[in-house]
């Protein structure tokens, strides 16, 4: 099997489900129980806060556990937007924000706020002077996705957090989820006051996730309760998952700088054989995107056509954001980068991680040109 | 800014002379056990400095677990950059700009390991000190007096350029000084006296005395909380919980009221020595401050500590209290030190203890003791638990 579809999800690694079936076997107890049980899971707990902050560069008490990007992203932008709203009713964000942003962007809308959504270029890009001027006295929250889940676009994030460093009133999320390890980023070095990333896009469980919520921010909880997550997120604490994801996330980040060099050398092989084929348009710009992330048409052939096609090889690859895939519509997010309806209903991704070889990109590169020219004839036919 | 490595430097341990060799290794063992953990560092030992490659994790990780290690003068972070001048000299602005707005001057100090580099190193001083300033606006050389002297060290195949600097803890690596037994009440002094006598270089094991039902076991979890801070500083470390309760009561049935604190504390030193002896600890060390108590005034000590001719340290003895609350702080024990459970040392105490008792009395009194009986007792139920055990079995889990 070769998968590449690891922007939607990513396979556990085995060390990831081994933390996970030991801990829910031997640390089941609540971490908020007085008893010794209890007492080993909240060290537990402790221990995975203090190695995820250690591995973000932040500090313990700005990592906040939560469920996954989509509740990252709703609890960072409504939570911002509910808590602080006496400082302004005016919200900037982008056309191309995962459903997850964009959507809760829409809920308060609902609820009176003003949202500025900053357009794109073709490549997906939105242009730093579109947002110096968006920017104002009022404006209490930017949500940004650092990297695009269906193009890879990297947004300029740290031009933004340091134009942004001059307002304090104004508060930074990034989504982050489709960038961890993959495009680096620094929060403190970046003015990031609140960053989402997700368990699961990085070989961890799925369901899990990290807010990173900078120290002197609070946000107006979603989830009223028991008081747990520094009263921010309550909810008796998924200790398996969280530690799997922690031990995820220090395996991913471990094997961060060689696994970009592999990427970016994947990437460029994938990128040179479809470039050649005649009827391939990437979408994706070399330049300003993630290694990890390719997105394409292929003339004449529709996607699913393809993706199936692909899957007779056990090859993996998808249409546009998984969170969207089931709808038949073209892909918001290239619609706003200007692609003709047509071409954006046909666009393929084809998603890596660290865990991909040159074998198996090889052995996709025959796979792809055989089968494009084998629904080629069927065309033509 | 991303940094390559981390340049660690020793302090006190370069005068050690022929024992250099192990403190050295101590200190690495040290710095390696703060680190366990971090699989994508390679650390390495150079002849007078530690070397941690970074491989893509960020300095600032690395240099907050081990800036406790005691033994540590300086760390300090730097950048690989291959030989070519212009290399030398992006790298070099690069470097100060990360530390600019913490400097007004600087100064480059270039040193030549790869002697067929084809400048000198006055030439390479010239060249990258002007680019920098070239480059830069707030910030102008000081060659005598620099708040930072970017080092650029040349060798064979690469060049290291030295920027941020960490001040490291200073003292001497834990486990260069032989074995102290320390009595670890929960109280906010013990824990800050444990930190000193790890500071220059002692192994610590720490010594609770636990009277259920009275005490409780989140009193115990308290200092099995302190003792877990504590690791921090010098790696694993025994925690020896004394069941004291038989002692308690016996002193409490059966000594005048006023003496019973003398006397308790003469039986918690007894014990403390015993189990000094059989882990072959060559000192016994508590957390004292004259006067502080009425167990801490001279009289006190002299009383107490008569039942053994162990040393008995007390780095705190002359300390004040402010100034130990402000260390229990900086250390991260004060938090838990104040949590509210009753330890065993207040425990069927009369409110006026005696502020001068005498090695007389206390000797009559204990006639009447079973003081052998009791020890014998205490000893058998200790439980000795491995602080460093629990934790790393949590770390192999993540």
């Amino acid at each position: 099997m070769i998968y590449l579809d690891n922007s939607a999800t990513t396979p556990p690694y085995p060390e990831v489900l081994e933390t996970y079936r030991i801990v829910s076997e031997r640390f089941f107890a609540n971490p908020s129980s007085i008893h010794r049980l209890g007492g080993k899971s909240e060290d537990l707990l402790n221990k995975s806060r203090q190695q995820a902050a250690d591995l973000l560069g932040v500090k313990e008490n700005e990592v906040i556990f939560t469920s996954g990007g989509t509740e990252g992203n709703n609890f960072a932008i409504k939570g911002a937007a509910l808590k602080y709203r006496h400082r302004g009713q005016h919200l900037i964000t982008t056309r191309v924000e995962h459903p997850a942003s964009r959507n809760a962007f829409e809920q308060l809308e609902a609820l009176g706020f003003e949202v500025t959504y900053l357009e794109v270029d073709e490549n997906g890009r939105i242009s730093v002077d579109d947002f110096k001027e968006a920017l104002r006295e009022d404006t209490l929250l930017v949500s940004i996705i650092h990297v695009n889940n269906e193009l890879g676009t990297i947004q300029p994030v740290k031009e933004i957090g340091k134009l942004l460093k001059s307002k304090p009133k104004t508060l930074f999320h990034v989504d982050h989820v489709q960038g961890l390890a993959k495009v680096p980023l620094n929060f403190k070095e970046s003015g990031i006051d609140l960053c989402t990333v997700s368990g699961h896009k990085i070989h961890g469980p799925k369901g899990t996730g990290i807010l990173y919520v900078r120290e002197g921010v609070s946000l107006e909880p979603l989830l009223a309760g028991g008081g747990q997550e520094f009263a921010q997120r309550s909810g008796t604490e998924n200790l398996p998952a969280i530690a799997g994801m922690v031990k995820a996330l220090r395996i991913t980040m471990e094997k961060s700088q060689k696994g970009i060099a592999q990427l970016e050398s994947l990437n460029a092989k994938i990128r040179e054989a479809l470039e050649s084929h005649p009827l391939v348009t990437i979408h994706s710009n070399a330049q300003e995107s993630a290694p990890h992330i390719l997105n394409a048409t292929v003339k004449g052939i529709r996607a699913e056509v393809l993706i199936h096609a692909l899957e007779e090889e056990e090859i993996y690859i998808s249409t546009k954001s998984a969170c969207s895939s089931k709808d038949t519509g073209a892909s918001e997010i290239l619609l706003a980068c200007h692609i003709p309806e047509a071409v954006a209903k046909q666009a393929i991704r084809i998603s890596m991680s660290f865990e991909n070889t040159e074998a198996e990109i090889n052995t996709f590169i025959a796979a792809f040109k055989k089968k494009v020219g084998e629904l080629e004839k069927v065309r033509e036919a | 800014m991303n940094y390559e490595t981390l340049i660690i430097r020793y302090g006190e341990i370069a005068l050690k002379g022929k024992n250099k060799k192990s403190f050295y290794d101590t200190l690495y063992d040290r710095v390696k056990e703060q680190l366990k953990g971090l699989s994508a560092l390679t650390i390495k030992k150079h002849f007078d400095h530690i070397e941690v490659q970074l491989n893509g994790l960020d300095y600032r990780t690395v240099a907050d677990r081990i800036k406790h290690v005691f033994g540590i003068q300086s760390i300090r972070a730097a950048i690989i950059v291959d030989n070519e001048l212009t290399s030398l000299q992006e790298g070099s602005l690069k470097v100060v700009k990360d530390i600019e707005a913490e400097v007004k001057t600087f100064k480059i100090s270039a040193r030549r390991k790869n002697k067929k580099y084809p400048m000198n190193s006055k030439e390479l001083n010239h060249a990258l000190g002007s680019y920098v300033l070239q480059n830069t606006e707030n910030i102008t050389v000081d060659v005598h007096h620099p708040d930072v002297n970017i080092q650029v060290e040349v060798l064979e195949e690469s060049t290291r350029i030295y920027g941020k600097v960490i001040k490291g803890a200073g003292g001497l690596p834990v486990g260069s000084a032989g074995k102290v037994m320390l009595m670890l009440s929960g109280g906010i002094d013990s824990p800050v006296a444990a930190y000193m006598m790890m500071k220059r270089g002692a192994t610590i094991e720490a010594i609770h005395f636990h009277s259920p039902p009275y005490t409780n076991d989140r009193a115990k979890q308290k200092v099995i909380d302190l003792a877990a801070t504590l690791k921090k500083f010098g790696g694993r470390l025994k925690l020896h919980v004394v069941p004291f309760t038989n002692a308690q009561i016996a002193i409490r049935d059966s000594m005048p009221d006023n003496y019973r604190m003398t006397i308790m504390r003469r039986m918690m030193l007894r014990i403390a020595e015993r189990l000094a002896i059989k882990y072959d600890a060559l000192a016994i060390a508590t957390g004292e401050s004259l006067g502080q108590v009425a167990s801490q005034t001279l009289e006190s000590m002299n009383t107490i500590n008569e039942v053994t001719n162990f040393p008995v340290l007390r780095p705190l003895v002359s300390t004040d209290k402010v100034d130990i609350i402000d260390i229990a702080k900086k250390i991260g024990t004060y938090d838990i030190s104040i949590r509210p459970y009753e330890d065993c040392c207040t425990l069927f105490l009369p409110r006026a203890p005696k502020t001068k008792p005498k090695r007389e009395q206390a000797n009559r009194f204990e006639k009447s003791l079973a003081i052998e009986a009791l020890i014998e007792e205490a000893l058998a139920g200790v439980e000795t638990i491995d602080i460093g055990k629990e934790a790393e079995a949590i770390e192999d889990l993540l």
